[in-house]
């Protein structure tokens, strides 16, 4: 690894989350929490979007998180904490961080505009998105992160449409803002480096972690980790992390398996994929490895990445 | 203290510069951007000590100044029309949240047709948002509603929205008092909030609520709401007491004797004023009833101003279609019940989309009102023949 703060740290053994949570069993946005908070530490305020997470942390008065959090309305993680930043500033409180966090809905979706501005106005937060892939609190609608040959209950045809799931991270690269990355729920210490790494650095930092959805992916509760991790393989999900919008790097690159491997283990929320439909999403996960590939070898410079492994 | 000639726009912004505003988030709508633009100028001039966000929405705006709030900082925005309709949504999250945030409202009609002239259309729709709603008459009237807003909203938990008309104050140039900031401190204490988000003692705040408990919630902001009347009053009287400006709730301005009420609220309010005053020279019983609180809803100095009066005509400059307008019911409801309940009071639908409501306007409706016409219907006034 090429990148001194992606080096292996330790996983702090403080906890900020309380049993008796409202998520669902097996639940990986849950588990992202916890492993974000581990790395964030006890000086940060959450400002937290509706979707799941709006239901997990528990009913009133109840909380199940130790830090200070803010409930808000839906698609404004990132305005929300530009607004906590700003205060928290003009408090003279810069030493308090502000995590935004959202589910794809909220990010990929309706808090489109707000996140791009934040992220184009640099602001001091870090925002995490946890993806399962579409609008699973209200039972799993399809959103602009939902994959290829994925049914959601508002999928009305039974054929591929040439939608793509929209690529969240290279559009907030694109921002130029200091740290954009994915991680992975099946991957932890990758996910804690990043996390750590990310709350090191001034400006806005944007984290994209893949939480399969036990309860909305029909799956048993105990899957949800190894289904990310067939995900990081099957290269739906690489794992990579991109600098100032410029340098890529990829982060792990485990023995890779076909899609087709990765969608036999949850065939119970696809389409009945033709063999031409799957070649098609295929040849598009290959094509977008093969220029994460052509970007980080741009960026290591002649002889190629070193980081990759 | 300063008198500067300066529009509604400019005296906004000084309202804000005085309250010591700390964040505020700004997205441009015409005709109130003057007031975002003027604050930039004042931060950048480091004349006001704040924070300034510049939002890619009207609904980002006040989702950061939710936040901002939350976490202790006193703060303000101003918006207009669309911008304000985009926040809808989140007007109600402010006020279910109880927070004490001021925001401008420059009256502007909603389109379609597409237009950005005054009437009150944008503010009527938010009218149940849980915000107080105060109507300024002039610009001096907007500099001293945000900063009462801040000693009422910091008070009672609940945001206040200041309007002011679209083009009539906004781009009009009058002399305004702007205050010297120590006097406006000692009237205004720096903002203490009971619970603010704080990693020291760490709150989770507008968890989700069950029918157990979400009545109880809206039945606190209720009472918040009623006590607001009083604190709005003492609030007001000290105000005058410093600055030697007083507004209430209402005005009533030659109601005692009067035969003839005629109520209205924002700058049409000047233009009433001014016939009033020559018609009483003429000797006319003609009074004058200005609502300058929406909410809460002055019910009792309503009933108290007309209680002389043998009719009333209520002045609206927006309409809610299909039933008229919205101060014409409000009155009309606050007198139900009350012994003035038997008095007519006219409903007259006026000036909407940013045509001038004229003293030539104003004799009308008084003509009108003399002819007894129908009072179940809202009358419309000035309306061209239909070719």
């Amino acid at each position: 690894m090429s990148q001194p703060a992606l080096t292996p740290v330790a996983v702090p053994d403080q906890e900020y989350l309380s049993p008796g949570m409202y998520s669902c069993p097996g639940c990986m946005a849950a588990l992202a929490m916890r492993h974000v908070l581990k790395a964030m530490g006890p000086n940060t305020i959450i400002a937290l979007t509706t979707g799941c997470w709006a239901v997990i942390d528990g009913p009133f008065p109840y909380t199940s998180v130790k830090v200070p959090l803010l409930h808000g309305a839906f698609g404004t993680a990132a305005s929300m904490a530009r607004g906590l930043r700003a205060a928290l500033d003009i408090q003279g409180r810069d030493d308090v961080q502000v995590l935004a966090w959202g589910g794809d809905g909220a990010t990929f979706d309706i808090g489109m505009t707000a996140l791009s501005a934040a992220a184009a106005y640099n602001e001091n937060v870090l925002y995490v998105c946890y993806d399962n892939e579409a609008y699973m609190n209200t039972g799993g609608q399809q959103s602009t992160a939902t994959l290829p040959g994925v049914r959601t209950t508002t999928t009305t045809e039974s054929r591929l449409l040439g939608i793509r799931k929209k690529n969240i991270v290279e559009i907030m690269a694109a921002h130029r803002i200091p740290f954009a990355a994915t991680a992975s729920i099946g991957y932890l210490d990758d996910l804690q480096r990043k996390v750590q790494y990310a709350r090191s650095l001034k400006g806005f930092k944007f984290i994209h972690i893949h939480t399969p959805c036990p309860t909305g992916w029909q799956l048993p509760p105990d899957e949800g980790v190894r289904i990310a991790r067939l995900a990081v393989r099957a290269r739906i999900h690489p794992l990579y992390h991109v600098l100032d919008g410029q340098q890529y790097v990829i982060d792990l690159n485990p023995d890779p398996i076909p899609v087709r491997q990765y969608f036999e283990t949850q065939r119970r929320r696809l389409l009945p994929l033709s063999e031409e439909e799957l070649a098609w999403i295929q040849q598009d996960v290959d094509q977008q490895w093969q220029t994460l590939l052509i970007r980080s070898q741009c960026a290591a410079g002649p002889g190629g990445s070193e980081s990759v492994r | 203290m300063e008198r500067i000639i300066m529009n509604g726009n400019s005296a906004a912004a000084y309202g804000a510069v005085l309250s010591r505003v700390q964040v505020t988030a700004a997205y441009p709508i015409s005709p109130q951007t003057g007031i975002v633009e003027a604050l930039a100028q004042h931060i950048a001039s480091g004349r006001l000590k704040a924070k300034f966000i510049m939002a890619e929405s009207e609904h980002s705006v006040m989702a950061s100044l939710i936040a901002a709030s939350e976490a202790g900082a006193r703060v303000f925005t101003a918006t207009s029309s669309q911008g304000l309709a985009l926040m809808h949504e989140l007007l109600h999250w402010a006020a279910g949240a109880r927070l004490p945030i001021v925001m401008v409202n420059v009256n502007r009609a909603m389109s379609a047709p597409w237009t950005m002239y005054c009437d009150q259309s944008d503010i009527i729709a938010q009218r149940d948002t849980g915000w107080l709603h105060v109507y300024c008459e002039q610009n001096q009237e907007a500099l001293d509603a945000i900063i009462q807003g801040y000693k009422v909203a910091e008070q009672v938990m609940l945001p206040v929205l200041v309007n002011m008309d679209g083009y009539y104050n906004s781009y009009t140039t009058e002399p305004v008092d702007v205050y010297d900031i120590e006097d406006v401190d000692r009237y205004l204490p720096p903002y203490n909030p009971p619970v603010k988000l704080d990693p020291n003692e760490p709150h989770t705040l507008h968890g989700g609520t069950g029918p157990h408990l979400f009545m109880e919630m809206r039945y606190q902001m209720w009472e918040a709401m009623e006590h607001a009347r009083a604190v709005a009053q003492e609030a007001d009287e000290e105000f005058g007491q410093i600055f030697g400006h007083r507004y209430g709730l209402t005005e009533a301005y030659g109601c005692e004797d009067a035969e003839l009420v005629l109520v209205g609220s924002g700058s049409l309010v000047g233009t009433l004023r001014e016939v009033v005053d020559e018609r009483r020279e003429r000797g006319e019983r003609i009074g004058l009833l200005k609502i300058r609180y929406l909410r809460p809803f002055p019910t009792q100095q309503v009933r108290q101003a007309v209680a002389s009066a043998q009719q009333i005509a209520v002045i609206d400059r927006n309409v809610s279609v299909g039933m008229g307008g919205v101060f014409w019911q409000e009155v009309r409801s606050a007198l139900y019940g009350s012994q003035v309940r038997d008095r007519p009071v006219l409903g007259f639908i006026a000036g909407l989309g940013g045509r001038d409501v004229t003293p030539g306007t104003v004799d009308q409706i008084i003509q009108i009102a003399r002819s007894n016409p129908p009072q179940d219907v809202p009358i419309w006034i000035e309306l061209k023949e239909r070719r």
